[in-house]
């Protein structure tokens, strides 16, 4: 029984963290099309970005956080102006081979500089222990700052008119322009924010686990599950999307070998795919 | 006149300053591939490393001693990327184009396999190093030779500890799913059942788990007190650092690979007590039969790259020492007697004993070395790696709480 | 279908495979031989993945699976059940054809990216599936021991005899693409690849052309992963399903430039000299994967084409003769 709430809330946590790294991926997608295949990568250098400030510098790692989400956006802007722009409204190919392409260049970057070894961020949190199972702080407060950013998140996309803006532009880039927003900007933005959730799933991530600059693939290929789950350009869905995926792994574990895990989490991915192609988790009117 | 002078000077400079180039000076090509990008990186360059201290000390000496002749080491290398396909093209054209006369093998025990295909298929002698997969060897080759003890032999040590200190203890066996990891794990789980030791759980992890939570709360829920696996960097650290936030409380674990590497400790009081087996340990106190002792090495290691080595760097120089003895007693750069004097060779270097099986089913095996066990111990605040076991290399004593 | 050999291209194939095969065994290069193997490969693969992205316009990122599939089964059956090559490779081939077809029906009802990613679920799904499969080795995978060359003459000579029989595979697969693109078929293809909908009303069987073009796209490769892996020695789960590659075959049809036939090959040649090249130069060793990135970013940006596409615009009158 208590082997089972842990599971439960472990799931919960962790799925709170994969709910926000799927989230930029999912905002990107559905404001402009684009399928950004260097999303693995982008979360690899919010981790580094948290390691340099709090190891190097010596930063509490919580307090940096504001810092890297910045660092985040200023990139995801840079990123789209370089690499995005031009391949907007082309055929899909063009932008998966084009963010690909980033992927390759940000890997070969971080290898040459970093190499593969794991790098760690020292945090220590007071943790809470029941029944012989300890539920650590910083798992904790990973997801209550996922929770709180994806609040964030719905308070700009829905109280703001930068996010109407936003959801004007994802619905109907063409209309959005004739309406007089300057939607290319709006869409730089939104990659920004995109790249900026990336980053801060990073960060939490890096206090959670060691890391090294080719822990993104598995993170990538989760919040693509993740996106499938909640409906593509739903972040709402995608949060709810991550919880659930958190949960089959906590919940299926104490009763199956770990190593069949991944099959579960693609068989599920495929046959959402083709059943539930709005997702799971997706609110009609979203 | 003065320009005939000036000449003479110079001829006789030349003719001081380089009593080397006197000598009759040939090469001696020895070609490999470096994971330099990939996901082997970081091990296959500090094995690199290693190949290159050996070559430098080599040549600054002189070279190796044939007959009448001096052999100069050249390598030739190139960048595998940790990728199957690139290292069969990549050996080919060491061997048919950079005229590689005897070979090192890649960093890891699948880059191996495949490359033995082409060495075998010139009949080329190949040291392997990083390559502790048995399977290898049973595939019927004549030239191979493996430095490294096969990975059965890598949890051996550990489960000796335990069954002299705590035979009944309830182990959990937890690894990676890759073909290292699984090798080691099954032996080891073999031998454990054979000494009749009591094994709560066994399981095997996918390399892209990110979150080992789940996993830990089922060794909590197997009530096991000792936990042997792991697999390489990434994960060893992950576990070892979640193993110690959740408080799992285990009185013994023993990981592979990634406490061995010196950033281990960056994690802190989550790395104390943890133990690895290792090829090789700086500390260990083997009596060469010939070259440096492992001190000296290290202290030449860390005068030539600034870093203490670790076993793979160890490894690599090794091959080197024993490629080169093996060249000496055969007085021949011929791959038959070359390989001939391998066969029989039968040395202790810094590295350990040297000895490989002869018999066609697993040609090139290493019998003769003995892993050590190396546990981070905290003294004083400070974490340092001793090594604990076998009694004769030992630095420091077993700590099993 | 026809080949009608009054084209100029059909000699094309021709002469490009010849080439293959016989330079580097005039010369007797082996290090030719072993950089050829891997181009001809690639154009393989790249022609077959050409058929559902370039012709249909299906984006199928999880192609490696096929390849991967048709290796088990090719050393499964040679290694345990002691098949020649050959035979081993073909019905391994035929196996993985009615495997993709089933898979097809399935994943086929969705299009664009929910397809793309579909691909990816499939390749990830089947990796693990056989990294827990104990009789094709589980996560160790398949060795062949060294007399499995035995048959053949010996390492040397079956390296030799590989590699021809890749050079046919590269072949067929041109000659493949070629007679799909003058058919009724890659007709129907391109239209689906236009506007599907708009080919279903005009009477196409959509349904029907995308799990077939699914099912015969996988027979080469799988073919190919049979001898590649043979040549190997040894196949495990992380080289047989590796989704870099899976993607690289994708870059290397754009690169060339998607829905032609010499777009794919020109593509995976020079994309495999590229690599090979930045391989084995001192200065950019450690820089490879970044300089390759660069490459494809380039392209993608200013030249989506690829170079058939930009050859096509300069020299119009390329179009009759280099398709």
């Amino acid at each position: 029984m208590a082997g089972l709430l842990a599971s439960v809330v472990d799931g919960v946590l962790i799925g709170a963290v994969y709910g926000l790294a799927a989230m930029g991926l999912t905002l990107i997608w559905g404001v402009m099309n684009v399928i950004n295949l260097s999303h693995g990568a982008i979360i690899v250098l919010g981790m580094f970005a948290l390691y340099y400030l709090s190891s190097v510098l010596g930063l509490n790692p919580y307090a940096a956080s504001p810092i890297v989400i910045v660092i985040g956006f200023v990139a995801g802007v840079l990123l789209y102006w370089i690499a995005v722009h031009r391949v907007i409204g082309r055929p899909h190919l063009m932008s998966l081979l084009s963010t690909f392409a980033v992927n390759m260049v940000l890997i070969g970057l971080g290898t040459a500089l970093w190499s593969t070894s794991p790098y760690n961020v020292s945090v220590s949190l007071p943790s809470v222990s029941w029944e012989g199972y300890t539920y650590t702080g910083t798992h904790i407060m990973a997801a209550i700052i996922a929770a709180v950013i994806a609040g964030l998140l719905y308070l700009l996309l829905y109280r703001t008119r930068i996010g109407k803006a936003i959801r004007a532009v994802a619905a109907n880039r063409a209309a959005a322009e004739l309406s007089g927003i300057p939607t290319t900007q709006i869409l730089a933005l939104s990659f920004g924010l995109g790249v900026t959730l990336a980053f801060a799933s990073g960060m939490l991530i890096a206090t959670l686990f060691p890391f090294t600059i080719l822990s993104g693939g598995a993170y990538q290929l989760k919040s693509f599950v993740v996106t499938v789950l909640g409906g593509l350009g739903n972040p709402g869905g995608a949060l709810l999307g991550g919880i659930f995926l958190g949960l089959i792994e906590g919940m299926a574990t104490p009763f199956m070998p770990v190593s069949w895990m991944p099959m579960i989490e693609f068989t599920l991915f495929v046959i959402v795919l083709i059943a539930f192609p709005r997702g799971i988790f997706s609110f009609s009117g979203t | 006149m003065q320009l005939s002078r000036l000449c003479l000077v110079a001829a006789a400079t030349v003719a001081l300053a380089s009593p080397a180039l006197a000598a009759d000076n040939d090469t001696l090509n020895i070609g490999f591939t470096v994971s330099q990008t990939g996901k082997l990186n970081t091990d296959s360059v500090a094995q690199m490393r290693g190949f290159d201290l050996w070559r430098d000390e080599v040549n600054a000496k002189g070279g190796i001693k044939v007959d009448d002749k001096n052999y100069t080491i050249k390598f030739v290398s190139y960048d595998d990327e940790s990728q199957n396909g690139r290292v069969q093209q990549l050996y080919t054209r060491l061997i048919a184009q950079d005229n590689a006369q005897f070979l090192f093998s890649p960093y890891s025990s699948g880059l191996t396999a495949t490359a033995a295909i082409i060495s075998e298929q010139y009949g080329k002698v190949m040291l392997t190093t990083g390559a502790a997969e048995g399977k290898t060897y049973e595939l019927g080759n004549k030239n191979l030779f493996q430095v490294y003890s096969p990975a059965s032999e890598y949890l051996s040590g550990a489960l000796r500890v335990l069954k002299e200190k705590d035979p009944t203890a309830k182990i959990a066996f937890v690894y990676e799913d890759d073909p290292f990891s699984k090798a080691v794990a099954h032996a080891a789980l073999d031998l454990a059942a054979k000494e009749h030791m009591t094994i709560v759980l066994d399981e095997a992890y996918s390399g892209s788990t990110t979150d080992f939570g789940p996993i830990i709360n089922k060794i909590i829920a197997s009530k096991a007190v000792v936990l042997l696996g792991g697999g390489h960097y990434a994960d060893g650290s992950t576990l070892a650092r979640q193993l110690y936030d959740q408080k799992a409380n285990l009185k013994w674990v023993t990981l592979l690979v990634a406490p061995d590497s010196p950033k281990f400790a960056e994690l802190g009081a989550a790395a104390t007590d943890i133990s690895v087996p290792s090829q090789w340990e700086p500390q260990v106190t083997f009596r060469p039969d010939f070259g440096p002792t492992a001190q000296e090495f290290s202290k030449a290691f860390n005068a030539k790259y600034g870093v203490d080595p670790g076993y793979h760097a160890a490894g690599g120089y090794a091959a080197g020492l024993i490629l080169q003895r093996a060249i000496e007693q055969a007085n021949s750069i011929d791959p038959a007697k070359v390989a001939a004097e391998l066969n029989k060779m039968d040395v202790t270097t810094m590295f350990g004993r040297t000895k490989f099986a002869t018999d066609a089913k697993q040609h090139g095996l290493q019998i003769g070395h003995d892993m050590v066990l190396a546990q981070w111990q905290m003294k004083d605040g400070k974490l340092t790696k001793e090594v604990i076991w076998p009694a004769a290399a030992k630095t420091a004593d077993i700590v099993m709480n | 279908m026809r080949l009608n050999l009054l084209r100029p291209f059909p000699w094309l194939i021709l002469i490009v495979t010849a080439s293959f095969a016989l330079v580097p065994w005039w010369t007797d290069n082996v290090s030719l031989r072993e950089n050829l193997i891997l181009a001809a490969l690639d154009i393989a693969l790249a022609s077959n993945l050409n058929l559902m992205l370039g012709y249909a316009g299906y984006v199928n990122f999880g192609n490696i699976v096929m390849f991967g599939l048709g290796g088990y089964m090719g050393v499964y059956l040679l290694s345990v059940w002691h098949w020649p090559l050959l035979g081993a490779a073909l019905i391994g081939a035929i196996a993985v054809s009615i495997i993709a077809y089933v898979f097809g029906l399935g994943i086929l009802r969705l299009r664009g990216a929910y397809f793309a990613l579909a691909t990816i679920g499939v390749n990830e799904a089947v990796n693990v599936f056989v990294t827990n499969f104990e009789p094709w080795g589980g996560a160790t995978g398949l060795y062949l021991s060294l007399d499995a060359y035995a048959p053949l003459g010996g390492p040397g000579r079956a390296l030799w005899i590989v590699y021809f029989l890749m050079v046919a595979v590269m072949g067929l697969s041109l000659a493949l693409s070629y007679i799909i693109r003058h058919s009724k078929f890659g007709l129907g293809l391109l239209a689906i690849g236009e506007n599907e909908d708009a080919a279903e009303t005009l009477g196409v069987p959509t349904r029907a052309y995308k799990a077939m073009v699914y099912s015969v796209s996988a027979f080469l490769p799988a073919i190919a992963g049979g001898l590649y892996f043979f040549k190997s020695g040894i196949i495990e789960p992380t080289a047989a399903f590796d989704l870099t590659t899976s993607i690289e075959a994708i870059v290397m049809v754009m690169l060339g430039g998607q829905s032609t036939v010499a777009g794919p090959v020109i593509g995976a040649f020079l994309y495999e000299e590229l690599r090979g090249y930045l391989l084995t130069a001192q200065a950019f060793s450690h820089f490879q994967l970044v300089i390759a990135g660069l490459l494809l970013l380039v392209i993608v940006l200013f030249a989506p084409g690829g170079l058939m596409g930009f050859v096509h615009q300069k020299l119009p009158f390329t179009r009759r003769w280099l398709e």
